[in-house]
């Protein structure tokens, strides 16, 4: 297929794509793009929330004091959840360190994996993309709304219209695309996001923690999890002993059984599923409907 | 600010108190990370909650509101005691050798001077001891002298012990001492702290005291006038600076021109009072020159009626006793019933003002109200307000609305003063128009009113200077050019109309006009220098002289001779603000503020504008002092916890001014435990974006910061509705049960503080309690502020 015209990226190299053998990869030159976040410059000002709102033209409801009231979930966040209308969210957690108090404020969104558990999980081909530059995209026309996305990724991320399409950060290609940085990084008054080559922004990150040690932050670290292979979107995170506690998983990889997806599984799952089916028929015929007892049953598709 | 925004990227230590910059100038708060990366600055944060500011913050302490002059003072005192001020610059750069009079003191909580009748002070006293034969106050360079100022201040603040600090603030006295010594090591010559304050700090029965004493501390360490140094105020909005420069506020003429007083009856005896005379021999004595100010402020308003024959027309000018109207005068007249109609511009009475329950009472009084606001705001709708029966109100409201910043053109003055122009980006919608439309339109109709049916005094009306192409429609440079100054007749080669290049060419004789001699130079004959954009930037310390302009004369840095030595060479070498240049003859650097060409060695004072060209440790009464002092002390807010530590017989601010109709009330501890503080979030613009839906969602409901400890005392979990009483009335929002205030130890008493936001109201998207329904009608005496930051609450679940 055309890697030049999926999902309106006209001019992307993609890297990859959901359920689809690997496009080419023979150009090269794409470079890898990151943001870092720098926790230690973020006073939560959520500037890159209305930026990100703006851009993408969204308008999610206001909350409530009834919501808030009931759901009991006063706090300086703006929402209680992501929504397909509201692509990134600023957490707060207050924490007792061994360095004192902390208020812990994080920049919550998707993270871009290098290894990325939706695109693995999705079934339909082309429908999650990655660019040769790391970001991960959707094309809603090739989803097929099976939710298996969400599944996939190791940080709890996209979120589902009344169609049942997905929607999540897209790292605004489109203003990459054309050479701008994405809106929130734009709009950050403090400069505690930076947007450009991964390599820079991790050596731009590794000085900063650095830093940070130097001022007695011994716990200093750059969050670019591994068992994702690296993430686009990186962290400086003061308290690097609190990683769960700035709501970002400890060691996030995709699962195993979902990696399986396009191995040995497929084909055993396929067998397995027209099994399934050719018995179902025959049990049909020969013994009639099952009666359901139980209530329903929550259920992890792997083939 | 005395500094900059860019110049707190200079600092070494960035104080804040008073203020959450991370929260309420996100924009201006990256110069602190830049200080953090540039200079490996530490950020001090102390506050009464745990805010955005102290996430991002070095050492962080909570304070109790309203203890902020006792902390200010423990750390003069240990600056004092420890001997880290900057003895060379206190020497020659501050009145620390001024010698007091001898009958000047301080006891119980009380100056010298105190009459209980009158709740006011005498102030005779507060002075310095002249010598008879100079004319000039006595020094004592060796500050020897146990009477010169720099032992006054010793004595003082001796009383404020770290453990007194403890007592008072809450602060335990480990931290105090580590936050003491981090600012201590600012006194070197070769470290500066900037102290960033806001409105914690002015929301105060004593906040001008408060001020004062950062000032006191900021000069005894040398950080006045240097790069990463200074004293700067955080201006809430964009333009709110230019709004106290130009006198919206009605308190001064515009660039803080005095008003006349009532016994000022002709323009001799007010130029007379108001024009200092030198308390040093070498002292420029800038206002020496107030009469040109003045005469070509007069000159301004009304041009060919203003002669020297009637005192240039001084008699036009209002002279009431009390001086003029602030705000809450006006909200007390109102409620008295003693104001028949108003005029509001720009300004949310019911939202704004304190103990508002009376403020609504007070609108019910007037029999016609104008209010101009692009939004339809609680003012303009207060009949809706809580307890109160719109059947009852006969005052007819008319909404005039008008265009937002964005939807006119004109300029803006930052915090750091500089004079910015913007350019008007769309049309208003609908029929809003602009302010310049609406009193165009306004004063042409009052003045043909007055050609029409006379009055009783029609003169200031009809001989106004209304020199618009369009009278109806003023435009900003037309006005830009009457701030600036021009020449009113041809006189030494220049002509008529000409603007002035500065306000050292404005005169006294009537050739010159002028309606804001601070402002003069900003539209000099070669053009509007406010629009300038060159990012020029020749010292590397972020000055900019070609961007924008900076009142007054492009200054970046105020005071900035006290950067250097007696030689005139910089304290820091690193950080030239200024410095002489013996060969080309003058001082270099940053527009100089002394005289450029004068050599060091002519001991001209760095404070030019002060009579004693020094900065002012002690406000002597000569030249000018305070209601409540010429030393800041602490006193307790008028609702306090607890007594008074220090002088429990005077807990307050004895002049403070406190209103006392049937409405203004004030509650005690036994019924009020909790002390309470209102501030803004980041996430809002004061009262205006709840009308906006991409900024209302991002904080949408109203809360209460609760302490957890608190909280559980109280059954109250994250999320319950809560009601906070204080002894003027309640509101209702929801409890934000935290962390992030503790119970503070304060004279062996726990406190709790609990936290309410501004923003909300019964008018926008989001609607929510006001907060100042519940605040006290308490004023700082000097800059009649209310006491926003600390008083009395009571706080209980609301069962449903």
């Amino acid at each position: 297929m055309s890697t030049l015209t999926t999902g309106g990226t006209v001019g992307l190299g993609v890297r990859r794509l959901s359920a689809t053998k690997e496009p080419d990869t023979s150009i090269k030159s794409y470079p890898e793009l990151a943001i870092l976040v720098d926790i230690s410059a973020c006073i939560g000002c959520k500037a890159c929330e209305a930026a990100c709102q703006q851009w993408h033209d969204l308008t999610p409801p206001i909350m409530t004091p009834e919501e808030v009231v009931r759901r009991k979930i006063a706090g300086y966040q703006s929402h209680p959840d992501l929504r397909p209308d509201l692509f990134m969210l600023m957490r707060f957690n207050e924490v007792e360190t061994s360095k004192g108090f902390a208020w812990l404020i994080t920049k919550y969104q998707c993270m871009h994996c290098r290894e990325p558990g939706c695109l693995i999980a999705c079934p339909a081909p082309g429908a999650v993309i990655q660019y040769q530059n790391g970001v991960v995209d959707f094309d809603h026309s090739k989803c097929i709304g099976c939710k298996m996305c969400l599944v996939g990724c190791p940080f709890d991320v996209p979120r589902y219209d009344t169609n049942n399409k997905p929607w999540k950060c897209n790292f605004c290609i489109d203003r990459v695309e054309a050479g701008l940085e994405p809106a929130c990084v734009k709009t950050c008054p403090t400069n505690c996001l930076t947007f450009g080559l991964k390599e820079d922004m991790v050596e731009k990150g590794k000085k900063i923690v650095e830093g940070l040690k130097k001022r007695g932050y011994e716990n200093a670290t750059l969050y670019d999890p591994p068992g994702v292979n690296g993430t686009g979107y990186i962290y400086v995170l003061p308290h690097g002993d609190h990683v769960k506690d700035y709501n970002l998983p400890e060691n996030p990889s995709v699962d195993a059984s979902i990696g399986l997806w396009k191995g040995p599984l497929k084909t055993i799952g396929s067998i397995a599923l027209w099994g399934a089916l050719i018995g179902a028929f025959l049990q049909l015929i020969l013994w009639g409907p099952i009666k359901v007892l139980g209530g329903k049953e929550e259920k992890r598709e792997e083939g | 600010m005395t500094n900059n925004w860019v110049d707190i990227s200079n600092s070494d230590l960035v104080f804040v108190m008073g203020g959450n910059p991370a929260e309420n100038h996100p924009c201006g708060f990256k110069w602190a990370i830049k200080a953090r990366e540039k200079r490996g600055a530490k950020i001090i944060c102390i506050d009464p909650r745990f805010n955005r500011t102290a996430a991002v913050a070095d050492i962080f302490a909570q304070i109790r509101p309203g203890s902020d002059i006792a902390l200010l003072g423990g750390l003069i005192n240990y600056v004092l005691q420890n001997e880290k001020y900057q003895k060379e610059y206190v020497k020659i750069h501050t009145t620390a050798p001024f010698i007091v009079r001898e009958d000047f003191g301080f006891k119980d909580g009380l100056f010298t001077g105190y009459d209980p009748k009158t709740k006011s002070y005498d102030k005779t006293t507060w002075d310095y001891e002249f010598d008879p034969a100079t004319g000039y106050p006595k020094m004592d360079p060796t500050l020897k002298h146990p009477r010169c100022v720099l032992n006054i201040l010793k004595k003082h603040y001796s009383r404020y012990t770290p453990e007194v600090v403890s007592k008072i603030t809450g602060i335990p006295k480990e931290k105090f001492l580590q936050i003491a010594e981090g600012v201590a090591k600012c006194g070197a010559p070769n470290k500066n702290m900037t102290i960033l304050y806001a409105l914690g700090w002015t929301h105060h029965s004593y906040g001008t005291q408060l001020i004062r004493t950062a000032c006191i501390l900021q000069l005894l360490l040398g950080n006045i006038g240097v790069a990463g140094g200074g004293i700067n105020a955080l201006r809430g909005h964009s333009n709110v600076q230019g709004m106290t420069d130009l006198a919206g506020q009605n308190k001064n003429l515009p660039t803080y021109i005095k008003p006349p007083k009532p016994e000022e009856q002709t323009l001799q005896q007010h130029l007379k009072n108001r024009t200092p005379r030198k308390l040093h021999p070498t002292s420029m004595n800038y206002w020496a020159n107030y009469p040109k100010f003045f005469i070509s402020f007069l000159k301004c308003m009304w041009g060919e009626h203003a002669r020297p024959e009637n005192d240039f027309a001084y008699d036009y000018l209002y002279k009431p006793e009390g001086g003029y109207n602030s705000w809450d005068k006006f909200i007390d007249d109102m409620y008295k019933g003693k104001i028949e109609g108003m005029v509001t511009v720009a300004l949310n009475f019911v939202n704004n003002t304190p103990n508002a329950k009376k403020t609504v009472r007070a609108l019910k009084n007037l029999k016609w109200m104008v209010v101009m606001d692009p939004f339809m705001i609680e003012t303009a709708q207060f009949w809706k307000a809580e307890g109160v029966n719109p059947s009852d109100i006969k005052t007819e409201v008319l909404v005039l609305p008008t265009a937002t910043f964005l939807e006119k053109e004109g300029s803006m003055t930052n915090s750091a003063r500089w004079i910015k122009w913007k350019y008007k980006a769309i049309d208003p919608p609908g029929e809003a128009k602009d302010e310049f439309w609406i009193f165009g339109r306004f004063f042409m109709k009052l003045k043909e009113l007055y050609e029409k049916e006379g009055g009783a005094f029609p003169e200031p009306i009809l001989h106004l200077t209304w020199p618009y192409q369009n009278p109806y429609y003023p435009t900003a440079e037309e006005i830009l050019t009457e701030i600036n100054g021009y020449y009113t007749r041809d006189v030494d080669g220049h002509k008529k109309g000409e603007r002035v290049k500065l306000f050292t060419a404005l005169r006294d004789d009537g050739s010159t006009a002028c309606g804001g001699w601070l402002y003069s130079g900003v539209y000099p004959p070669e053009g509007n220098l406010a629009k300038r954009t060159d990012l020029h930037d020749p010292l590397g310390l972020g000055t900019y002289p070609n961007y924008a302009w900076n009142w007054p004369a492009n200054r970046r840095v105020l005071y900035n001779r006290a950067s250097a030595d007696a030689k005139g060479r910089p304290w820091d070498p690193e950080r030239p603000l200024l410095r002489w240049d013996p060969e080309k003859g003058r001082w270099v650097g940053d527009t100089p503020d002394t005289a450029a060409t004068a050599p060091p060695e002519k001991e001209i004072g760095a404070f030019i504008m002060l009579p004693e060209g020094r900065g002012r440790l002690f406000a002597a009464k000569s030249y000018a002092t305070f209601k409540d002092g010429p030393l800041p002390e602490h006193y307790e807010p008028y609702e306090s916890p607890v007594e008074n530590v220090l002088h429990p017989k005077v807990p307050h601010n004895p002049v403070a001014k406190v209103y006392k109709s049937d409405i203004d009330l004030l509650g005690t501890p036994d019924k009020f435990p909790y002390v309470a503080t209102t501030y803004r979030l980041t996430e809002h613009y004061h009262f205006w974006t709840k009308h906006i839906y991409g900024t209302s969602h991002l904080a949408p409901v109203m809360f209460i910061e609760i302490p957890e400890e608190l909280a559980k005392e109280k059954g109250i979990q994250n999320g319950d509705m809560v009601r906070v009483s204080t002894a003027r009335a309640s509101i209702k929002a929801i409890a934000l049960v935290t962390k992030r205030i503790k119970p503070l130890q304060v004279a062996g008493k726990t406190v709790y503080t609990v936290g309410i936001p501004i923003h909300w109201g019964f008018e926008g998207l989001v609607k929510g309690a006001i907060a100042n329904f519940i605040t006290p009608n308490v004023w700082d005496p000097n800059s009649r502020t209310p006491e926003f930051k600390g008083f009395l609450a009571n706080i209980e679940k609301v069962r449903a």
